[in-house]
């Protein structure tokens, strides 16, 4: 069970690897930006897995932060789209 | 192979899954706001099922509910960042 689940988080980090490969394509910087909320919700999955798989209960306090920080980042990238321009305060 | 094994097994196969259609449909779909929505439905509910399905695996319900805290916060950030993000894609097509 162990290995399943180890094994499973190292499938959904190869599925967020795939999904990065719009950061590289992306025509918008949107799209970017989905790329990397991607990486951040793939990333929690796979703390999950790994940490519950592999018995290290810390992990969970880990995606709980890196739920936390993606938000953050995307929340940051916002506000620097709407400030474009214009002066930080 | 408990019944919680074939139970954790069948959920975090199914949250795999969701992953897989998150990042195809991030990578296949034609414009930003489509994209958007395939990122945002697939991933959650793959986090969910993979929560879901973690659930009997884990030894206490302390752990169980940070588990679910887990989900919850990544459902509530990305409800709210959707909308944010949508903001700045609407912007850029407008300026376009």
């Amino acid at each position: 069970m162990a290995a399943f689940l180890t094994a499973s988080a190292a499938f959904v980090m190869a599925m967020v690897a795939l999904g990065l490969l719009r950061v590289l394509r992306g025509p918008g910087r949107a799209d970017r930006v989905m790329a990397v909320q991607l990486l951040g919700t793939g990333g929690i999955a796979a703390l999950l897995l790994g940490g519950v798989g592999g018995g290290l209960w810390a992990a969970v306090d880990f995606a709980l932060v890196l739920a936390l920080l993606a938000a953050f980042a995307a929340v940051a990238f916002v506000d620097g789209a709407r400030r474009a321009g214009r002066p930080d305060p | 192979m408990t019944a919680a094994d074939i139970f954790t097994v069948a959920c975090v196969v199914a949250g795999g899954f969701f992953f897989l259609a998150g990042s195809v449909g991030l990578l296949r779909f034609p414009d930003a706001l489509t994209r958007l929505h395939a990122l945002t439905k697939a991933d959650n509910l793959g986090l969910g099922l993979i929560v879901l399905g973690l659930l009997p695996q884990v030894d206490g319900v302390f752990a169980a509910l940070k588990l679910v805290a887990v989900w919850l916060i990544a459902q509530l950030a990305s409800a709210s960042v959707t909308q944010l993000v949508v903001s700045v894609i609407r912007r850029d097509e407008d300026a376009a």
